[in-house]
């Protein structure tokens, strides 16, 4: 339990009784768990989820090989969409932070669009609208990559804002009192002390930039869930889609959770040496990425 | 103009299950988050695991994976019939209160300590200290953020286009069955979206200085 936070001191130590009762209602609480989840398991077990029909089907070198070519091709996505939106969001964080106003203006409007229209929407302006259009070398994963790009480029522009107007003020008056020029205040003094700040809130968003390729099953592009939806519906292995789920969520979510661990490790030392701006993501919640689902 | 207007009924049918699957996800969500944030400030240590087992792994899963168990695995389970609509409402639900419950531990975790601590020195118990002093000011730290889920859900309906649910995400494929060019369906589609997440956050704007308090 966190020490200094409200929830510390809601309650008072348990003494003897109320440990005890907390013995019980602990022991109740792992019943009511290990019920939902058995009862879970033994539906998969009464439909046949786990029968060696439907896992037989992964003893093929030619599924493994897929299963690890969609793999690849979900992170593909998540790679070309990472770099992208982490140059895109310095981009318009730095046009939004201009003093010029044509530049703070359309670098506006371009975020504040961008994070308004769900990104599924956005691919499919990529992969449905575009080609009609005369545009033919949107392919799913180009779809996939601008979509992620767009969306998360923006919100990333507002995380790096964020950070640079996290900096104390004193920050940039004494680069430019030393005599620095403007863009070397920017990418001398207070882009490295934003990034390094926000770091945690960036990873995490990298975090749902991987989670969102899986939205490109609904464009088409061949990831994970595209094959589970192909593999799932080989009717001669019984449909497996269960198991197929089963095994392209474990790896999804694996992922995700090393990614998410390294975020977790890097703002625990960052708290740990001490961060000179003192900025936690929860002094701006509703701005950048762990409130963007 | 002509394609929203010739096709006036595609579009309203499309948002009004939108904005049916929004409003029942978000009360759902509610309720479910509300319950797993106060698991995880709960005193036993296995309530507090549970929440946190429940919201990391949750929050580390694609909602479109969840959807996808939901519409394709649900059905193979032998349980109760289940329409589309009904699924995409608990995959969203399932998905949000996870983000739900974060919002409202951080809101608890802003008010300072001395509140908790001097509700307690009079006396209060647990229910007075929650329920008269920390969740009316939490309240006011949660609303702005919870407000941002909100949108994120709103935005997240869409998916359930990928899954036989026919909202807004929709609107091109029916449309594309009339003729009309996908790109002019989907920038309005956009148009739409982008006009009800400015109302969500005109509204969050305005609770934020309703509610706003000096410390």
């Amino acid at each position: 339990m966190e020490c200094g936070t409200v929830t510390s001191v809601l309650y008072d130590v348990p003494g003897p009784k109320s440990r005890a009762r907390n013995r019980v209602i602990g022991v109740i609480t792992i019943i009511m768990v290990v019920a939902i989840l058995g009862y879970i398991v033994v539906k998969f077990w009464e439909t046949g989820q786990f029968s060696a029909q439907k896992w037989s089907f992964f003893s093929f070198p030619l599924v493994e090989q897929g299963i690890i070519q969609a793999t690849g091709r979900t992170l593909h996505a998540f790679a070309l969409g990472a770099v992208l939106s982490l140059i895109l969001g310095l981009i318009l964080a730095l046009g939004r932070l201009s003093d010029h106003a044509w530049l703070r203006i359309p670098c506006t409007a371009f975020i504040e669009f961008f994070r308004a229209v769900p990104l599924l929407i956005v691919m499919m302006i990529m992969y449905y609208g575009l080609p009609p259009m005369g545009l033919t070398f949107v392919t799913p994963l180009v779809a996939v990559v601008t979509g992620l790009t767009l969306y998360n480029g923006s919100v990333l522009a507002e995380v790096f804002r964020a950070g640079v107007r996290s900096l104390p003020r004193g920050q940039s008056e004494s680069a430019y009192a030393i005599g620095l020029r403007k863009y070397q205040v920017m990418s001398m003094i207070l882009l490295p002390q934003a990034t390094r700040a926000m770091l945690p809130v960036i990873i995490s968003q990298l975090v749902v930039i991987l989670k969102d390729t899986a939205l490109g099953f609904i464009v088409t592009y061949q990831e994970l869930l595209y094959l589970a939806k192909l593999y799932g519906s080989n009717l001669q292995y019984g449909s497996p889609i269960i198991p197929v789920t089963i095994v392209v969520g474990g790896i999804y979510i694996g992922l995700c959770l090393v990614l998410s661990g390294i975020a977790n490790l890097i703002e625990r030392r960052l708290k740990r040496r001490g961060n000179p701006t003192r900025v936690v993501p929860a002094d701006i919640p509703w701005v950048p990425a762990r409130s963007s689902l | 103009m002509g394609t929203l207007l010739g096709n006036l009924d595609i579009f309203a049918t499309g948002f009004t299950n939108t904005v049916i699957l929004f409003v029942f996800s978000a009360v759902f969500a509610l309720i479910l988050g509300t319950l797993v944030g106060a698991m995880r400030v709960a005193p036993v240590g296995a309530i507090r695991a549970t929440g946190a087992v429940y919201v990391n792994l949750v929050r580390n899963t694609p909602l479109t994976l969840l959807m996808f168990f939901f519409a394709f695995g649900y059905p193979k389970l032998g349980l109760p019939n289940v329409d589309y609509t009904t699924l995409a409402i608990i995959a969203l639900s399932i998905y949000t209160a996870t983000y739900v419950a974060e919002v409202i531990r951080a809101g608890v975790n802003t008010v300072p300590v001395g509140q908790a601590e001097a509700a307690r020195a009079i006396g209060l118990p647990f229910g007075q200290t929650m329920s008269l002093v920390i969740l009316p000011q939490a309240f006011r730290a949660v609303i702005p953020p919870m407000m941002s889920v909100f949108i994120a859900l709103l935005k997240n309906t869409t998916i359930a286009a990928g899954f036989s649910v026919a909202e807004a995400g929709t609107i091109r494929a029916n449309l594309s069955e009339r003729g009309e060019p996908a790109l002019v369906v989907l920038l309005w589609v956009a148009f739409f979206f982008v006009l009800l997440v400015g109302l969500l956050s005109l509204l969050q704007r305005y609770f934020e200085k309703k509610w706003s308090v000096a410390r």
